[in-house]
């Protein structure tokens, strides 16, 4: 039976995660994630997991690496600058192929920067954060129920790729209060075997998990490997959310709580006679190109509004054959683009 | 007659180490106890990052990397998860004393029930020699050409000593294996320290004073008069906990 709740997208990020089968957590307080790890707290020994605040966030995601070489649903979440202390460990992972999910709830930067949402770590999260050829999976929700869907997704994702997988979400989203609904009855999805865990040398070989490879092009195929398990995510699992795109003259690109006050704009805009649509990635790596390339052939101009000093819109970029369509607006540092500013923005593309 | 064998959890092949370095010697006696105490296949252990890096090539159980000095924040992780199985991470001082401060005296503060092997050899020997937290005062290293001078570059640092004053922590023991008898009390010192893990006793640590010939730029004998002589006078041996 589906129940509606009202939650923060925080809490909602953590209560997808106890629903898909996760049974280790491990973080270290920092805002503005505070309520996930403190949700997780309450939640998780009763549900018959593990909990542990972390001395530090570099420990919280090597015990991670731990928990999920044991074949544990395992998860770690911060914001921004403890994500930046994790990546050293998503390497090794990506490196050892584990699953994992980590949760980013982005705040603003450079440094300490503040605590306010922003997007200035897409390059982080999209192009490999770490040391290494690797890429992890990224997903944006845009809205509380999404922190719920996506990270429930994320496990199931995570292993069947055996790879990391972010929940990029920011400050706003983490701790604006919404409705949500899920099944009571949910359950895990996407459970498998995982032979290769490191449970003891009963009835087989002893086995080890491990990313150094000194052998001469021991290195070179494990990163062969890696790269046609990246090539087979990308045609797989590409996500996108395409809004009043059929008829557009002007496309707004936008993800995560920027791709939700977009949307908004949109019916503001069709209202005002302005043929305007949305693409709203939902899969940041893989990044949706086809569709983008797809869309603004069509269209006339193309938008893309972030929280950032503009990182998504390089993406776009490289999707559009035409450069010349593109503009990009953004704000940094906790400024959020209003509906309003995206109207005004667009009437002036349109001018 | 009884003969001299390779322990089962020991796999049958050539060491990549040094000759005189003490590693083969203490995963030869770890391996021995895993094996006297049955417990090869529910053991999975983390190496470090460093000189034993590839321990996993020589041990015949569940073996997994982790960062370096995140070690100990590994084996919470598998610990954790797996109650029932024998979790030991092995490091050696750059791992543990340096880069791995951290985890170790967080996992040994929360008691975590985990057993720690810790090979101090004074020097980093996987990068050159390079001066380590546990480095001699008046040593000369790759990174000390001066010696080191405790003006400059610190002293010594005990960490078992420090490990000592946590509650969390159950049993600490510096062994060494510059001779006959002081093995014999290295391997006495592993089991104890895996079956305080076994009786739940929360976390364990023995730290094996070791040679590092090559980089002490000394025969494995000579190396092995150097631990006896100078290092047990700055790392003096026995139960220091429990």
């Amino acid at each position: 039976m589906k129940k509606r709740y009202l939650s923060t997208g925080n809490e909602a990020c953590a209560e997808g995660a106890l629903r898909a089968g996760c049974l280790f957590y491990a973080g270290y307080p920092i805002t503005p994630q505070n309520e996930l790890i403190a949700y997780m707290a309450v939640h998780m020994e009763g549900r018959g997991g593990v909990f542990i605040q972390s001395e530090s966030e570099l420990a919280a995601i090597n015990m991670v690496l731990g928990s999920s070489a044991a074949g544990v649903r395992s998860m770690t979440s911060s914001s921004s600058p403890g994500i930046s202390l994790k990546q050293e460990g998503i390497s090794y992972m990506a490196g050892c192929e584990l699953p994992g999910v980590i949760v980013n709830v982005m705040r603003g930067g450079p440094g300490l920067g503040n605590i306010s949402a922003a997007q200035s770590d897409y390059f982080q999260a999209t192009k490999g954060g770490g040391h290494g050829d690797y890429s992890v999976i990224v997903l944006a929700p845009a809205n509380v129920q999404e922190m719920f869907d996506l990270t429930f997704d994320a496990f199931a994702l995570a292993d069947k790729y055996r790879t990391p997988v972010m929940i990029l979400s920011d400050g706003m989203l983490g701790q604006m209060m919404e409705p949500l609904e899920f099944d009571e009855e949910i359950k895990p999805q996407g459970i498998i075997e995982k032979p290769w865990a490191m449970t003891g040398a009963a009835n087989r070989s002893a086995q080890s998990i491990k990313s150094l490879y000194l052998g001469d092009g021991a290195l070179e195929a494990l990163n062969t490997k890696l790269q046609k398990k990246y090539e087979h995510i990308r045609t797989a699992e590409c996500k996108s959310e395409l809004y009043k795109c059929d008829d557009a003259d002007i496309v707004l690109v936008a993800y995560g709580s920027i791709g939700r006050i977009a949307r908004s704009s949109i019916d503001d805009l069709r209202e005002k006679g302005i043929k305007a649509g949305l693409i709203r990635p939902i899969t940041l790596w893989p990044f949706p190109y086809d569709e983008i390339k797809k869309v603004s052939k069509k269209a006339k101009k193309v938008l893309v509004i972030e929280m950032s000093a503009g990182q998504m819109v390089e993406d776009v970029r490289l999707a559009a054959e035409d450069d010349s369509k593109i503009s990009f607006h953004g704000r940094t540092g906790g400024g959020v683009p209003t509906e309003k500013e995206i109207v005004e923005e667009v009437k002036e593309l349109y001018a | 007659m009884p003969k001299f064998e390779k322990p089962r959890s020991m796999k049958d092949v050539a060491t990549h180490y040094c000759p005189g370095c003490g590693h083969g010697l203490i995963h030869r006696l770890l391996c021995e106890v895993i094996d006297d105490l049955g417990v090869r296949e529910t053991t999975v252990s983390v190496a470090p990052v460093g000189c034993a890096v590839l321990a996993y090539d020589y041990w015949d159980f569940d073996t997994m990397e982790a960062p370096h000095g995140r070690t100990p924040a590994v084996a919470t992780g598998l610990k954790r998860v797996m109650p029932d199985k024998l979790v030991f991470t092995y490091q050696g001082d750059g791992d543990l004393a340096a880069i791995g401060t951290s985890e170790i005296i967080h996992a040994g503060n929360r008691g975590e029930n985990i057993s720690v092997i810790f090979v101090n050899n004074g020097v980093y020997g996987m990068t050159g020699g390079q001066m380590a937290p546990t480095t001699l005062k008046g040593q000369t290293t790759a990174t000390s050409p001066h010696t080191r001078r405790v003006e400059k570059e610190g002293y010594p640092l005990k960490i078992t000593e420090m490990m000592a004053v946590l509650d969390g922590v159950a049993y600490l023991e510096r062994t060494s294996v510059d001779s006959y008898a002081n093995i014999i009390k290295t391997k006495k010192a592993i089991e104890k320290c895996f079956r305080a893990q076994l009786e739940g006793k929360g976390f364990s640590m023995v730290e094996i004073l070791s040679p590092c010939p090559t980089y002490w730029g000394m025969s494995p004998v000579e190396s092995m008069e150097r631990i006896r002589n100078e290092v047990v006078k700055e790392y003096p041996l026995g139960v220091i906990k429990g």
